[in-house]
C-alpha cells in the first residue's frame, strides 16, 4: 500500500491518543520513589507493586466493586424502563409523545451540577444517601433518556409488520415483546447497554456527591491518594489504568455500532 | 413509518417516567425552583423567606459568573472549531477495509471510555513538569511550561485535553456518515473528473451534514457540562482561569452551601441548555422526517 | 470518440485467484466500435458491470490491456479517460442546482464558461429539463434525478463513450420507454458510442444496434437483435433471449435426421447433419417456439405431440406440449384453438432447426 499524507496524519493522531495512556501505564509500573527520582521513557525496573496494592487494599478494591455495583444496578434500571418506553415511542403516537421525547432529551443534556444539591437533599431525606442505589438512580437522569433514544433508533428499523403478524398469530403483547421483539433487537440492546455502562462508569460529580464511605466510587478514592507524604503517583497511575479495563474489554463487540450509540441512535 | 394512534402507549412509558420524575429530574428540579426564590440561612429551611427574583438578579450580575460564562463560551467555541474539522479529517483518513478498520475504531474510541476524572489524572501525569512526558519534554526544549503556575499553559492544556478526550466522537460519527455514502457517488464523481477537494465538498460534506450537525450540537452542549477533567487537572486554576460553569456552580452550591444563589444559577444554566436542546431536537426531528 | 478494444482482459476481485471460478470476468477479447449503440445483456452477476467499469476505468483489470484507438489506457483512471457513465441509481450532487449538476463534469475539466452554458442548455433541452435548471437537485423526483444523471453523461461532447449501468431501474415502465427512445434519438443525432447494460432483453433489443450477451463472466455472443434471435451461438443465448426461450431437445444423429425420442426423428439439412455426425459432444436440437408450425391435423408434420397447457396471450397462444418424454413450447397462431389434452401434428421447418454440441452452435 502506498503511504499517503492521510496515513501519516492518522498515525500522528493515534500516537497523540495513545501517548498519555502509555505514560500512565509507564508510571503505573514504577515505584513512586523511582518516578520522582529519575525520568525514564519506559519502566527500567518494572514492578507490579502498585497493582498489588489495588487488589489487596480494601479501600481500593472495595470502591472498585462499589463502582461496578452501582453501574450494573443503573444498567438494569435503565434498560428495564427504557425498553417498553422506546417501543412506545417507535410504534405509537399518543398524547404528548413529542413533548415527552423532547423532555427526555433535556435530561440527557442537563448538567449534573444543576442537580447536585437537590439530589443530595432528596437522597438524604429518603435514606438512600451513601448507597449504591442512590447513584444508580441519579445516573438514570441521563442514562434512561440515552437508552430510550438509542433503542428507539434501533426499533424504528424493525418493520412493524412483524408486530402485526405476531398479534394476528395470537401472541399477547408481553409474550411478543419478550420472545420475538427483544431477540430481534438484541444487537441494539447490546449497544445500549454498553453506552449506559460507559456513561455511568465515567461520571464523577454525582457519584461523589451522593456517597460518603459505604458506596464510595473508585474515582473518588483516586482523588484521595494525596496523603501527608504527598501523592503516590505510581499508585494513582495504576488506579487510572484499571478504570480503563471495563470499557476496553467490551468495546470490541460494539465497535461497529459506536457511532449509533454516541449519536443517540440517530446515525 | 406511520405510527398508530394509541393512548395506551402511555403505560409503556410510565415506568421510565416514574423513575425520572421521582428520583432524577422533576422533583429535584422543583426543589431547585423552590430554593431559587427563597433566602435560607445555613441549613435552616424552616425560617427561609421568599425573596422573589432577587437571586436571579444577583446571579446575572455576578461578575465571577459572567467571567465563568465567558470562559465557558470561549472554550466551547474554540474546542468545537478544532474538534469538528480535525474529527472530519481523521475520519477521512481512517482505513475502510480489513482488520485495520476495527483496530483503528477501537483505538480512537479509547478516550471516550475512560472515567472523566481519570482523563484529568492521565493528563496531570502527562503534563507535570517533574514526572510528565509532555511537561518534561517541553521544559527540556526550553519552554517554561507549568500548568500550576501559568494560566496560558493551563488553558491550552485543558483545551488540548478536551480535544484528546472528545475528538473521537466526531471521528466516529463522521466515519459512520462516510461509510453510508454509496460507492456509486464516488464512482460518478471520478467519472465526472472531480478533484479530491470537489469530492469532499460536493459529495462527502453534504452527505455528512446530518451526522456533523449531531456532532456539533452534542459536543457544544456536553462541553457546557465540562467538570471533572479540569477539576482534576487544574482545580480550576491558576486563580479561576480554568473554572468553567459547572465547577463554579459546584463551588457555590456544595462548597459554600449558598442554596439560593446556586439554585438561581442552576435554573439559568438549565434554561440555556434547554434552549440548546430545543435546537438539537428541532434539527433531529427534521432529519428524521427526511 | 474512439474505438475501444479489450485485449485478453480478465478480472478477479479476489487478490489471488485460484481457479477460473474466482474470475468475475474471464479472459475476453472484444471491440466496441466507434459510434455503435451497444447493449450489454445478461443475468445479474454475470460480470456486466465489471466489464463496464473496466471500460470506464473504475476497475483496473487483473490482466490484459484496454486500448482506446490503439492507445493503452489500462492503468489510466476514469477522470483521464474521457468516458461518461450513468449509474443504476441516480447520483446527484445534492447541494447543487440542476444546472450546476449538469455543468459539473465540464467545469471540473476547466471548460470555458460560454461552452459550458451552451452544452448545459443543449442537454437540458434534449432531456426536457429546461424548466428546472435553477432548482435544487435534491428535491426532484426519481425520474428527473435520473435524467440529470444521464444529462451529466451527455454534456461532454468529446467523450469516447457513454456507459449506462441499468439506468432505468428506478423509472416507471412508461417513462422507461420514453427515455430509451430519447437515448436512441440522441444517439442518431450525435453519434456517441453508447454502451447500455441491462438484464432486460426487451430493453436491450429495442435499444441497441448490437447486443453483447454475457453469462458467467464470458461474452457468449455479439450480434444484432435478429442474429441473436435467429442464430443463438450458445444455448444460453437461445434460452435467455426470446420469451419464452428456445426449445432444446437432446438428440443423436441418424443419417440425415436428429432422433429426439425413440419414435421421433427430425429431418435436418444435409450439410448440418453431416457436420454434426462428426462431432463427439452432447448434441441438442434447438428451435424457437414461434418457428415451429402446427399442422392442420394430428397425423401430419414430423411428430405428434400432446398439448398439456395452453396460455392465451391475446394475438397468439402459447402451448406446452409433450413429445414422448420431452416437453417443448409451441406458439399457436390466432384462429387455431387448442384444448389441453389435444393431439397436435408439429412441423420443424428445416431452416429454423439449429444443432448445438456441448452448448455451442453447430454451423
Amino acid at each position: 500500500m502506498r503511504i499517503r499524507t492521510s496515513h501519516i496524519g492518522l498515525a500522528a493522531y493515534l500516537i497523540f491518543l495513545i501517548l498519555p495512556l502509555y505514560w500512565m501505564i509507564n508510571l503505573s509500573l514504577q515505584p513512586n520513589h523511582e518516578i520522582l527520582g529519575s525520568f525514564s521513557l519506559y519502566p527500567e525496573r518494572y514492578t507490579f507493586q502498585n497493582y498489588i496494592t489495588l487488589v489487596t487494599d480494601a479501600s481500593w478494591y472495595g470502591s472498585y466493586l462499589n463502582s461496578i455495583t452501582y453501574v450494573l444496578l443503573n444498567m438494569a434500571i435503565s434498560l428495564t424502563v427504557a425498553l417498553p418506553a422506546a417501543y412506545a415511542f417507535s410504534r405509537f403516537s399518543f398524547l404528548g409523545d413529542k413533548h415527552l421525547f423532547f423532555w427526555l432529551l433535556t435530561n440527557r443534556m442537563a448538567p449534573p451540577a444543576v442537580f447536585l444539591l437537590p439530589f443530595f437533599q432528596l437522597y438524604q431525606n429518603i435514606g438512600l444517601y451513601d448507597t449504591h442505589l442512590a447513584v444508580a438512580l441519579a445516573h438514570a437522569l441521563f442514562n434512561v433518556p440515552l437508552a430510550i433514544w438509542i433503542l428507539e433508533g434501533f426499533m424504528r428499523g424493525i418493520p412493524k409488520e412483524i408486530d402485526e403478524t405476531a398479534y394476528i398469530d395470537g401472541y399477547s403483547f408481553s409474550r411478543f415483546f419478550v420472545t420475538i421483539f427483544i431477540p430481534l433487537i438484541r444487537g441494539g440492546i447490546g449497544v445500549t447497554a454498553f453506552f449506559v455502562f460507559v456513561f455511568s462508569w465515567v461520571e464523577l460529580l454525582l457519584a461523589r456527591t451522593l456517597t460518603a464511605t459505604n458506596a464510595r466510587p473508585f474515582s473518588v478514592t483516586m482523588t484521595q491518594t494525596i496523603s501527608a507524604t504527598g501523592i503516590d503517583w505510581g499508585l494513582l497511575a495504576a488506579a487510572g489504568v484499571v478504570t480503563m479495563i471495563p470499557g476496553a474489554v467490551v468495546i470490541w463487540f460494539v465497535r461497529n455500532n459506536l457511532a449509533r450509540g454516541l449519536s443517540l441512535g440517530r446515525v | 413509518m406511520e405510527k398508530i394512534q394509541n393512548q395506551k402507549a402511555w403505560f409503556l412509558v410510565l415506568p421510565a417516567l416514574a423513575v425520572l420524575f421521582i428520583f432524577s429530574a422533576v422533583i429535584p428540579l422543583m426543589t431547585v425552583v423552590n430554593y431559587s426564590v427563597q433566602d435560607i440561612f445555613g441549613q435552616d429551611y424552616a425560617n427561609a423567606f421568599f425573596v422573589g427574583t432577587e437571586w436571579f438578579r444577583d446571579t446575572i450580575r455576578d461578575p465571577e459568573l459572567q467571567a465563568a460564562f465567558g470562559r465557558q463560551l470561549a472554550f466551547s467555541v474554540i474546542t468545537l472549531l478544532i474538534q469538528i474539522p480535525l474529527g472530519v479529517a481523521i475520519a477521512l483518513a481512517m482505513p475502510t477495509r480489513g482488520i485495520m478498520v476495527s483496530v483503528a475504531l477501537v483505538l480512537v474510541s479509547l478516550p471516550l471510555l475512560i472515567p472523566w476524572n481519570v482523563v484529568g489524572t492521565g493528563w496531570l501525569l502527562f503534563t507535570r513538569p517533574d514526572i510528565g512526558l509532555l511537561g518534561v519534554a517541553l521544559n527540556e526544549l526550553g519552554l517554561d511550561y507549568n500548568i500550576q503556575r501559568n494560566p496560558v499553559d493551563a488553558w491550552l492544556t485543558v483545551l488540548v485535553m478536551d480535544v484528546w478526550h472528545w475528538t473521537s466522537l466526531t471521528v466516529l460519527l463522521a466515519y459512520a456518515g462516510l461509510r453510508a455514502i454509496p460507492g456509486a457517488y464516488y464512482q460518478a464523481a471520478r467519472v465526472d473528473g472531480a478533484s479530491r477537494w470537489a469530492i469532499f465538498r460536493y459529495v462527502e460534506l453534504p452527505r455528512m451534514r446530518g451526522v456533523l450537525l449531531i456532532a456539533i450540537l452534542l459536543r457544544f452542549m456536553d462541553s457546557f457540562k465540562l467538570y471533572a477533567e479540569p477539576f482534576v487537572l487544574t482545580g480550576g486554576g491558576p486563580g479561576t482561569t480554568t473554572t468553567f460553569l459547572s465547577q463554579y456552580l459546584a463551588t457555590i452550591g456544595v462548597g459554600q452551601f449558598d442554596l439560593g444563589r446556586a439554585a438561581a444559577f442552576s435554573l439559568v444554566y438549565f434554561l440555556f441548555i434547554l434552549a440548546l436542546s430545543w435546537l438539537f431536537y428541532t434539527v433531529i426531528t427534521r432529519m428524521d422526517r427526511e | 470518440m474512439a474505438r475501444i478494444e479489450f485485449d485478453d482482459v480478465a478480472h478477479s476481485y479476489s487478490g489471488r485467484p485460484q481457479s477460473e471460478a474466482d474470475y468475475a470476468l474471464k479472459p475476453i477479447a472484444h471491440t466496441w466500435d466507434d459510434g455503435g449503440a451497444y447493449a450489454l445483456l445478461g443475468p445479474s452477476g454475470c460480470g456486466k458491470t465489471t466489464l463496464l467499469n473496466i471500460t470506464s476505468g473504475l476497475v483496473t483489470p487483473s490482466q490484459g490491456r484496454v486500448l482506446f484507438d490503439g492507445e493503452d489506457v489500462t492503468a489510466m483512471p476514469p477522470e483521464k479517460r474521457n468516458i461518461a457513465q450513468v449509474f443504476q441509481f441516480p447520483v446527484l450532487y445534492d447541494t447543487m442546482t440542476v444546472e450546476e449538476n449538469l455543468a459539473f463534469p465540464l467545469r471540473n475539466r476547466g471548460a470555458p464558461k460560454a461552452h459550458v452554458r451552451k452544452r448545459v442548455r443543449a442537454v437540458a433541452e434534449m432531456l426536457e429539463l429546461e424548466g428546472m435548471l435553477g432548482r435544487k437537485a435534491a428535491n426532484l423526483g426519481a425520474e428527473e434525478k435520473q435524467k440529470i444523471s444521464m444529462g451529466r453523461g451527455l454534456v461532454r461532447d468529446d467523450v469516447a463513450a457513454i456507459l449506462f449501468d441499468e439506468p432505468l431501474t428506478v423509472i416507471d415502465p412508461h417513462m422507461k420507454w420514453v427515455l430509451r427512445r430519447k437515448l436512441r434519438q440522441i444517439h442518431a443525432e450525435f453519434g456517441h458510442t453508447l454502451i447500455y447494460v441491462t438484464h432486460d432483453q426487451t430493453e436491450a433489443l429495442t435499444f441497441a444496434d448490437k447486443v453483447v450477451v454475457m453469462d458467467d463472466g464470458r461474452l457468449v455472443q455479439t450480434g444484432t437483435p435478429q442474429e441473436l434471435f435467429e442464430n443463438p451461438a450458445h444455448t444460453f443465448v437461445g434460452y435467455f433471449i426470446g420469451s419464452p426461450g428456445m426449445n432444446f431437445l437432446p438428440c443423436r444423429i441418424e443419417g440425415e435426421a436428429a432422433r429426439v425420442t425413440p419414435e421421433v426423428a427430425i429431418p435436418l439439412p444435409e450439410t448440418l447433419a453431416r457436420r454434426a455426425a462428426r462431432l463427439s459432444g452432447a448434441l441438442e436440437l434447438g428451435i424457437r417456439p414461434s418457428r415451429m408450425e402446427v399442422a392442420p391435423t394430428a397425423d401430419e408434420g414430423h411428430c405428434t405431440a400432446t398439448a398439456e397447457t395452453v396460455e392465451d396471450l391475446g394475438s397468439y397462444a402459447l402451448c406446452l406440449v409433450t413429445i414422448g418424454s420431452r416437453r417443448v413450447r409451441v406458439r399457436v397462431p390466432e384462429g387455431r384453438r387448442v384444448q389441453p389434452g389435444e393431439r397436435l401434428g408439429l412441423r420443424f421447418p428445416q431452416e429454423w432447426v439449429r444443432l448445438y454440441c456441448d452448448n455451442e452452435l453447430v454451423e
